[in-house]
C-alpha cells in the first residue's frame, strides 16, 4: 500500500495538454490494468463550448448532413446553455474506432479527469462490449458512412434543390423510429423473467435471420407483384425499409435518402435501449477509477471533493413530487444498480442470497462484465434490480386506467410488490411499450395502391395526436393514400387515420 | 496511448449551414417578426438583431407516439405515504399519470424562439428589394478612388517635385558639406592676406597659399547645387472614396389635418427608407423638411414630434427641397432621394404648381421620388397631378397607405426590382 503511494499529478485546477496526458495515462492504467476494461483506442479532442454545442446539435455525430432540424437543436442547446440550465461537460462520446471523446476547454482538470474516465473508458468499453451495439452499430465504418451521407445529401441538393431534399428528409425523420426490424412484440410480459439472457440472444438472432429472409423475399416480391401475392407477405415493422424497397413513386436518389435516414437512425437504436445501463456503467467506472486514483495518491483532497460534488449531482434522483422531477434519472438508476451488483457479489445478505443465488459471492468484475455485454435496459432491470434498491428509491407503481375515476397505487416497495415493481419498471424501458407497434400491413396492389399500416393496440392506449401529421409524411413518400388500421385487444380492426 | 487532439482552432460554425436552413424554412415567420420590429423601432434602433418566435406546432418534428388514454402503469420514485390500493384524484398534481414518459411526442409545447443577428435582420428585410436604378446599385460596391496627399517621398515623377522642400534640403546639404572647407579657406585667405601685408612677403609661402586656396575653391564649387538626395516629391495615396453617397429628403406635411396616427405611419415609412438607403450607400445624409403653408428645414426631433397647425401649401416644401439641392448637393456627387408623406390635402391652386416644380426642376435631379398618401378617405386633387408626374418620370412612385400594417407591403412594392430593361433606359 505504502509502496504504491505516488506523487499527486497536479495541485492546480487548470489543465494543460501535458497534465491531460498524464491523467489519461493514469486512468488508462487503472481502467485496463486494474479493472480489465476492454476499450477501443481512445482519441481525446479538446474543443470549445461552441464546438460542444455543434456536437450536441448533430446528436453527437461528428459529421452530419445539412438539415434545418439540426439548426433548431443548436439554437435550443445554445439557449439553455446561455441560461446556465445545462452542463455541457459530460456526454459527448462517439461510438467509433478510435473512440472519440470531447473535452471542453472550460473544464477544470478534475472535470477533464472525470470526463476521460466516464466517456473515454466507461462508454467506450460499453460500446465495444454490449451486444446491441455490437450488432446494430459499426464503430469501424460509422464515420465514413456519415461522410458519405453528408456528401450524398449535398449532391442531391445541388441536383434537385434544397426544397426537394428537405421534403424527403422531413418525411423520413418523421418515421425514423420505424427504420429497424425490432424484436417481435412480447404480449405477455410475465413470461420472460429468469430466462432473458437466453431469450434476448435468441430473439436477437431471430431478428437477424428475419432480416435476411426479408431481403430474400423482397427480391421475389418484385416479380410476384404481378401475380396475386399479398404485399407485404407478412406484416413488416421496418416501415422505412419497406418504403425504400417498394414505394412506387420514389426516384432512386429519394430511395437512397430513405436508406440514409434508416441507417443513421439504426445507429441510435442501441443507444435508445441502453440508456440506464450505458450511463450507469460509465458513471460506475468514473467513480471507481477516480477513487482508485485518490487511493493511489494521484489526486488531491480538493480535487476529490470537486469530483464528488459533481458526481453527487449527476446521480441525484428527485422524488416524483419534486419540482425537479423529470422521470427516473438513468445515471442514478444505472449507477446504483451497478454498485448494488458489486455489493451483492462482495457482501451479500440473506435477502440477496434468496434473490440472487448466482450472484452472491461471485467475482464482481466478471459479473458486471457479463451484465454489460448481454443485456439491455429492460432485461437488465428485470434481472438485477434488487429489493434493496426498490426500497432505497421508494419505488411505487401507479395505475392509470381511463375507465376508472381514480389513479390507483398498484404496488409499493414491500415483499408483495418487489417483483411486480421490477417487472413494471422493466416494461417501461421496453421499446415496444414506449413506442406504438405499427406495421405495414397491406398494399392494395391491384386497386388504388393504397397502403395500410396496422396499429397493434395494447391496453387500449391510442396513438398520439401527431399520428395524423406523421401520416402526411408517409403519404408523401408512398405517393398514394395511406391508412392506419387499429387492431384492438379484442381482435377488431377499423381504420382510425387516413391521408390522401 | 491515447491520441489527444486540440480541435479548438478548427471551424466553429459547423452548424451555420443548419441555421441557414432553419431561417430559410421559416422565412415567413422570420419576415413577420422583422416587419413587426420595424413598427416598434425608432430610426436609430436598427443596430440589433431580432427575436423570432415560431409557433410550436409549425416547428415540431412529428413522431408517432402513444397518446393519453387506455390503461398504463408507471413506476415512480419517492413514495412517502402511499399504500397498495390507494386511490388518487385524477387532477391531483404531482402524481399526474403520464408524466414525462407518456408525453414524449408532445414535448416542447412552448413556442420556439431564437435570435437573428442584425445582418440577418437587415438581409431579410431587404432581401427582395433593390434600388430602382439597378446600375447605380451595382456601382455602390465599386468604390471610385481619389488621390489624397500623404506626406513626401524621395522618389516620384518630376511633375510632383516639391520645389521648396528640395531647395531647402539642397541648401542645408551644401552648407553642411562645404563648412569645413569654407573654414579652411577663410583661414588660408587670412594667412595670405597677413603674409602679403608684410613688408617682404615670403614668395614661396604666398604662392603655396594661393594654390591651396584655388584648390579649396574648386572643391567647394564641385559640391553639387542639387543632389539626388535633396529631391522631395509630393506623395499621393489612392484612397478609396465612396462615390456612393446619398441624401434623403424627408418631406412631411404637418398641417392641422395631419393626425398623430398619420404622422406615426409617415415616420415608419421614413425609417424604412432610411434603413434601406443606409444599407446601399456608404453615407446617407438626411434632410428633414416639414411644411404647412411654409416649409422649414428642421432636425429629426422637431421633424417628428413638434406640433403645428394651419393650412397646406405643398409646393413650399418642394421649392425648399430644390433650393437645398442646388445649394448643398451637387447632382454629380450625390444620389438624391425624396420621400414625401402627406394626407393629400393641399391648397387647390397649389397642385398645378407642385406638378410644374416636380416635372421641370426637381425630378431631373433625383434618383427616386416616393410619395405616400396616408389615410386619405376621399379622392384628393394632388394625387391626380402627381399621377401626371409619374407618367413623365418613371422614377416617381406613389402609393396609398391606410394603416401601420400597410407600410411594409407598400415599401416592398415601391422598391420591388423593376424590369431591368425599363430601368436601363433611364440609366
Amino acid at each position: 500500500m505504502l509502496a504504491e503511494k505516488r506523487e499527486v499529478i497536479s495541485e492546480r485546477s487548470d489543465w494543460t495538454m501535458e497534465l491531460i496526458e498524464e491523467y489519461n495515462a493514469a486512468i488508462a492504467d487503472i481502467a485496463k490494468g486494474e479493472f480489465k476494461l476492454d476499450c477501443y483506442p481512445v482519441q481525446l479532442e479538446i474543443i470549445s463550448s461552441e464546438q460542444m454545442m455543434d456536437a450536441y446539435a448533430s446528436v453527437g455525430m461528428p459529421v452530419g448532413y445539412a438539415h434545418w432540424s439540426y439548426g433548431k437543436k443548436y439554437l435550443t442547446t445554445e439557449r439553455s446553455y446561455k441560461r446556465g440550465e445545462m452542463n455541457l461537460a459530460y456526454e459527448i462520446v462517439i461510438n467509433s474506432n478510435p473512440c472519440i471523446a470531447y473535452l471542453m476547454e472550460e473544464n477544470t482538470l478534475t472535470m477533464q479527469a472525470l470526463v476521460i474516465a466516464h466517456a473515454a473508458y466507461g462508454h467506450n468499453s460499453f460500446f465495444k462490449g454490449n451486444y446491441l451495439f455490437r450488432s446494430w452499430t459499426d464503430a469501424e465504418a460509422i464515420i465514413d458512412y456519415l461522410i458519405f451521407a453528408k456528401n450524398y445529401v449535398n449532391e442531391c441538393e445541388e441536383r434537385h434543390g434544397i426544397e426537394e431534399v428537405e421534403l424527403i428528409l422531413d418525411s423520413c425523420h418523421a418515421l425514423q423510429n420505424y427504420g429497424v426490424d425490432r424484436y417481435l412484440r412480447r404480449r405477455e410480459n410475465e413470461l420472460h423473467h429468469e430466462k432473458f439472457v437466453q431469450s434476448d440472444r435468441e430473439q436477437h438472432l431471430h431478428n437477424e435471420v428475419r432480416e435476411l429472409w426479408q431481403r430474400l423475399r423482397q427480391d421475389e416480391d418484385i416479380d410476384e407483384e404481378v401475380a396475386e401475392t399479398r404485399l407485404p407477405a407478412e406484416p413488416q415493422e421496418n416501415i422505412l425499409y419497406f418504403l425504400e424497397k417498394h414505394a412506387p413513386l420514389l426516384e432512386s436518389w429519394q430511395r437512397e435518402l430513405v436508406r440514409i435516414v434508416r441507417k443513421v437512425s439504426q445507429y441510435f437504436y442501441a443507444q435508445k435501449q441502453t440508456q440506464v445501463m450505458n450511463e450507469g456503467w460509465a458513471t460506475f467506472w468514473h467513480y471507481m477509477i477516480l477513487n482508485k486514483m485518490y487511493d493511489r495518491g494521484l489526486m488531491t483532497d480538493a480535487s476529490m471533493m470537486e469530483f464528488l460534488h459533481s458526481h453527487t449531482n449527476v446521480i441525484a434522483q428527485p422524488s416524483y413530487d419534486s419540482p425537479y422531477y423529470s422521470g427516473i434519472n438513468p445515471y442514478a438508476l444505472g449507477f446504483k444498480m451497478m454498485m448494488d451488483i458489486k455489493r451483492i457479489c462482495e457482501n451479500p445478505d440473506d435477502e440477496d442470497r434468496r434473490w440472487f443465488p448466482d450472484l452472491a459471492g461471485s467475482d464482481w468484475l466478471e459479473t458486471l462484465d457479463f451484465a454489460m455485454r448481454n443485456f439491455k435496459d429492460e432485461s437488465f432491470i428485470s434481472q438485477y434490480l434488487s429489493p434493496k434498491l426498490i426500497r432505497e428509491f421508494r419505488l411505487f407503481a401507479l395505475k392509470d386506467d381511463d375507465e376508472e375515476e381514480h389513479y390507483q397505487i398498484s404496488d409499493i416497495h414491500d415483499e408483495q410488490g418487489y417483483r411486480e415493481i421490477r417487472r413494471k419498471l422493466a416494461t417501461q424501458y421496453e421499446l415496444g411499450y414506449r413506442e406504438p407497434n405499427l406495421q405495414v400491413y397491406n398494399v392494395d396492389v391491384k386497386g388504388d395502391r393504397s397502403l395500410t399500416l396496422r396499429h397493434y393496440r395494447d391496453n387500449r392506449r391510442p396513438l398520439s395526436d401527431s399520428a395524423s401529421e406523421v401520416l402526411k409524411h408517409l403519404h408523401r413518400l408512398w405517393g398514394y393514400r395511406v391508412d392506419i388500421e387499429t387492431l384492438t385487444e379484442e381482435g377488431e380492426s377499423s381504420i382510425t387515420h387516413s391521408c390522401g | 496511448m491515447a491520441r489527444i487532439v486540440d480541435r479548438r482552432m478548427d471551424g466553429r460554425n459547423k452548424s451555420a449551414v443548419n441555421r441557414k436552413r432553419l431561417i430559410r424554412r421559416y422565412q415567413a415567420q422570420v419576415k413577420k417578426a422583422v416587419t413587426e420590429a420595424i413598427a416598434r423601432r425608432s430610426i436609430t434602433g436598427t443596430d440589433e438583431g431580432e427575436v423570432i418566435n415560431i409557433p410550436a406546432k409549425d416547428i415540431s418534428e412529428p413522431q408517432i407516439g402513444i397518446g393519453r388514454g387506455g390503461l398504463s402503469e408507471q413506476v415512480l420514485p419517492g413514495n412517502k405515504e402511499f399504500s397498495r390500493g390507494d386511490r388518487i384524484e385524477r387532477n391531483k398534481s404531482g402524481a399526474g399519470g403520464g408524466g414525462s414518459e407518456a408525453s414524449d411526442s408532445g414535448e416542447g409545447e412552448d413556442d420556439f424562439s431564437f435570435e437573428i443577428s442584425r445582418d440577418e435582420y437587415l438581409d431579410i428585410l431587404f432581401e427582395e428589394l433593390a434600388l430602382p436604378d439597378l446600375i447605380k446599385t451595382k456601382v455602390v460596391h465599386q468604390k471610385t478612388a481619389k488621390p489624397v496627399r500623404a506626406g513626401f517621398s524621395n522618389t516620384g515623377v518630376p511633375a510632383n517635385l516639391n520645389l521648396s522642400r528640395t531647395m531647402r534640403l539642397a541648401k542645408g546639404r551644401r552648407l553642411a558639406m562645404t563648412l569645413p572647407m569654407q573654414r579652411e579657406l577663410a583661414e588660408k585667405e587670412e594667412q595670405l592676406e597677413e603674409e602679403e601685408s608684410k613688408p617682404i612677403p615670403n614668395q614661396l609661402l604666398t604662392r603655396r597659399l594661393r594654390e591651396e586656396i584655388a584648390a579649396l575653391r574648386s572643391r567647394v564649387l564641385s559640391i553639387p547645387f542639387i543632389d539626388d538626395h535633396d529631391l522631395r516629391f509630393n506623395q499621393f495615396v489612392v484612397n478609396p472614396k465612396p462615390s456612393s453617397q446619398a441624401v434623403m429628403f424627408c418631406l412631411l406635411d404637418v398641417s392641422g389635418s395631419m393626425t398623430q396616427s398619420i404622422k406615426d405611419i409617415a415616420k415608419r415609412f421614413f425609417i424604412l427608407l432610411h434603413l434601406f438607403l443606409n444599407r446601399s450607400y456608404e453615407t446617407v445624409e438626411l434632410v428633414f423638411i416639414r411644411h404647412h403653408t411654409t416649409a422649414k428645414e428642421v432636425d429629426e426631433e422637431e421633424f417628428f414630434y413638434s406640433k403645428e397647425t394651419g393650412g397646406t401649401i405643398v409646393s413650399s416644401a418642394l421649392e425648399l427641397c430644390n433650393d437645398i439641392i442646388d445649394e448643398r448637393y451637387d447632382v454629380a456627387d450625390w444620389n438624391i432621394y425624396v420621400a414625401q408623406a402627406s394626407d393629400g390635402d393641399n391648397w387647390g391652386a397649389d397642385d398645378a404648381v407642385c406638378e410644374k416644380i416636380l416635372v421641370d426642376k426637381l425630378m431631373p435631379k433625383l434618383q427616386y421620388f416616393a410619395y405616400v398618401e396616408i389615410e386619405s378617405n376621399y379622392p384628393k386633387k394632388l394625387w391626380d397631378y402627381y399621377e401626371n408626374v409619374a407618367r413623365i418620370h418613371p422614377e416617381f412612385a406613389m402609393r396609398k397607405i391606410n394603416g401601420v400594417t400597410d407600410i411594409y407591403p407598400v415599401f416592398h412594392e415601391l422598391f420591388k426590382r423593376k424590369d431591368v430593361a425599363a430601368m436601363g433606359a433611364h440609366a
